[in-house]
């Protein structure tokens, strides 16, 4: 058994065999059971360790080599499989109630996989290449095939495919700036492409124009698994660059621009949330402000950065999964998700609006919620530093609670005499209700996520000390 | 000698092929251009990789440019609609535009050779010119057809660059994997929407 094939290898061609093989009927089951198994591996059997099972001896090899590079999941990335596969497989039974076409399901698996190849593929800036290809991947799930491609999915095949050339010379350049640390020109040319690199992976404004655009014109719950994926794993990608370069975490100047792009992102984030009419375009702006919290906390460079990051990544799966799911529910009845076609649908829709009420406060970082405990520590860290910071991150949260009151004022906007109805099928009040419940237990009891936190802080060697 | 006459031919024949797919109003005529492309690319390419890796690069150029011709030949129908949405007007503009790259590709080329030595000056030069080309093409069309033209055509310079500094085997095939799913991607989008679906399972 092998580490890389067991979570690259047969993902893919599980997904590869739905889109061939099989209905839509039992797409969403065996893609989340399969993504399910996976991440209850990842958990239970360690990698790179002997087990005895009776007379059997299991033991699951870290590497294999493909074209003469290696692909590595060692001990350590144990937590971070199960917590991508696991969150993974809430999207993918999420299909079920949502009512996607298996595509998603096969195209889904297909995208974890080559995002975990990201991870795995060793020299680690190959990881742009897989992030390219992923990304392509996502496109199909975003037009199906009777509906013309619209302007956002262009602006993003575009902005993801200038990330990869960006990112790759800047690997390149890195490894002359290892050599020579004293040569400023190296080092800014580096950086430069560096940061270019990830604005374009992150959407950093004014690159983020593509994603309210695809809320508008694609599926909701593609367009939330893309904004839950993508940025994820560039996360951890961008957390593997901070951790190998030694320069980079040290630099000031970069750091400061690392900030200041996190923080421009919140509060541009918020503010825009608050004015839109168009409750998909919200989850959009809601998902660019939590992008620039995770940039803020690359960028204060605290000891702290990786527990942050990933109190704020897993949470974020959740308030994702719950808040696209409904807005899925609700589209699937509607012509459009602006606030005069949406209004008064409390009475109609009361588990779906409820659940994506739920999941934006828990994303503006409602007390009790899933998103509390990340901004609460993250408010520790920016106000020890410097109330001008804190004063832009609490605009751009305040910006995303008024976005949430007035999505609630428009959704119980009904009609005097009409009558409260359950429209929602029992799969889907069962797996919103599910989700909501999980948004409350992360916001009541964040120290679960604690077992997870822990072993997650040897995967990066230098970060956090 | 005869090597780098070869050479700056192809990067003649780079600039010409990009210019060419800027301003052409033929989709025929720009993926030729676009196979031609791949031919000086290939040249470029192999200044520093051996002719096999080389190779991949131009096989699975000539691939997409396949995928995407036999896709856009079974669309007739878009060629009205092309021709009065997009490209009935500002050919200079596009020259122009063009002129503009090869002014910065001239003046670029030579700081980045004395930065990096031993790549080359019509490697450098042939890469910025198709970068170039491929940006200023995306900065101004919003045809599915052109973007993805565009991005082949950047990504076919960025390769001729990388190509002189990273030769691992893993990355070539991976860059062929990423233009070949960009000529399918492309095929894809361009048949998305344009028929109706026979049956309801195709959703």
């Amino acid at each position: 058994m092998n580490a890389p094939i067991l979570w690259i290898a047969v993902p893919f061609l599980v997904g590869g065999g739905i889109l061939f093989l099989l209905r839509e009927r039992y797409a969403a089951w065996l893609g989340g059971g399969t993504a399910a198994l996976l991440a209850l591996i990842a958990l239970v059997i360690p990698i790179d360790t002997a087990l005895l099972l009776g007379p059997v001896s299991l033991k699951i090899a870290p590497s294999i080599q493909i074209l003469g590079r290696s692909f590595e999941l060692n001990t350590a990335d144990g937590p971070l499989l199960a917590i991508i596969y696991g969150l993974a497989a809430l999207w993918l039974f999420g299909t079920e109630a949502s009512g996607t076409a298996n595509r998603f399901v096969s195209l889904g698996l297909m995208i974890v996989a080559l995002l975990t190849a990201s991870i795995a593929v060793e020299p680690f800036l190959y990881a742009a290449l897989l992030l390219e290809m992923a990304a392509m991947l996502v496109v199909p799930m975003l037009v199906p095939p009777d509906q013309k491609a619209g302007r956002g999915v262009v602006r993003f095949l575009i902005y993801q495919t200038f990330a990869m050339p960006f990112i790759l010379f800047s690997g390149w350049m890195l490894a002359g700036v290892e050599a020579s640390p004293g040569d400023l020109g190296t080092t800014i040319q580096a950086g430069v492409m560096l940061s270019l690199g990830f604005a374009f992976l992150f959407a950093i404004f004014p690159l983020y124009n593509w994603v309210p655009l695809l809320m508008e014109e694609a599926s909701p719950y593609a367009t939330g698994f893309l904004l839950w994926a993508l940025p994820t794993f560039t996360t951890i990608f961008a957390l593997d660059f901070l951790d190998r370069y030694t320069w980079l975490r040290t630099t000031p100047q970069l750091t400061n621009a690392i900030r200041f792009a996190g923080v421009f992102m919140v509060a541009s984030g918020g503010i825009f949330a608050s004015l839109q009419r168009h409750i998909g375009r919200i989850l959009g702006y809601a998902a660019i402000t939590e992008a620039g919290l995770l940039l803020l906390i690359i960028g204060l460079g605290s000891s702290e950065i990786i527990n942050l990051t990933f109190l704020i990544l897993i949470p974020r799966g959740l308030e994702l999964v719950v808040w696209a799911l409904a807005i899925a529910i609700i589209k699937g009845r509607i012509q459009s998700l602006r606030f005069a076609d949406v209004q008064g649908l409390a009475r109609s829709y009361p588990v779906a609006v409820s659940s994506l009420i739920l999941a934006h406060l828990a994303m503006s970082g409602f007390p009790l919620l899933a998103g509390f405990p990340s901004r609460f520590a993250l408010w520790q860290q920016i106000a020890e530093g410097s109330l001008a910071l804190s004063f832009w991150v609490f605009l751009g949260m305040f910006g995303l609670l008024i976005a949430a009151i007035r999505t609630l004022a428009v959704f119980v906007m009904a009609k005097e005499d009409a009558k409260w109805e359950w429209n929602e099928s029992w799969v889907q009040t069962i797996m919103l209700g599910l989700g909501v419940i999980g948004l409350f237990i992360l916001g009541l009891f964040p120290q679960a996520l604690q077992p997870f936190l822990s072993n997650l802080a040897p995967l990066f060697e230098h970060l956090g000390q | 000698m005869v090597t780098d006459t070869v050479s700056w031919i192809a990067v003649g024949l780079a600039l010409i092929t990009s210019t060419a797919i800027l301003i052409s109003r033929d989709w025929r005529v720009s993926l030729g251009a676009l196979a031609v492309q791949y031919l000086a690319a290939f040249w470029l390419v192999t200044r520093h990789l051996p002719l096999a890796m080389g190779s991949v690069k131009l096989i699975a150029g000539w691939m997409v440019i396949a995928t995407l011709g036999m896709t856009r030949l079974s669309l007739m129908n878009l060629e009205q609609q092309e021709e009065d949405a997009f490209f009935p007007r500002g050919q200079w503009f596009r020259i122009a535009l063009m002129g503009i790259v090869v002014l910065v590709a001239a003046g670029s080329a030579p700081r980045i050779e004395a930065a990096i030595p031993g790549l080359g000056l019509p490697i450098i030069a042939g890469s910025l010119l198709l970068i170039g080309g491929g940006v200023a093409h995306l900065g101004i069309t919003s045809d599915l057809l052109r973007v993805i033209l565009g991005l082949l055509t950047m990504l076919a310079g960025f390769e001729i660059l990388y190509a002189a500094v990273e030769s691992a085997i893993l990355v070539t095939g991976l860059l062929a994997a990423v233009n070949l799913g960009l000529g399918i991607l492309g095929s894809y989008l361009l048949i998305a929407g344009s028929s109706p679906l026979e049956n309801e399972d195709e959703l």
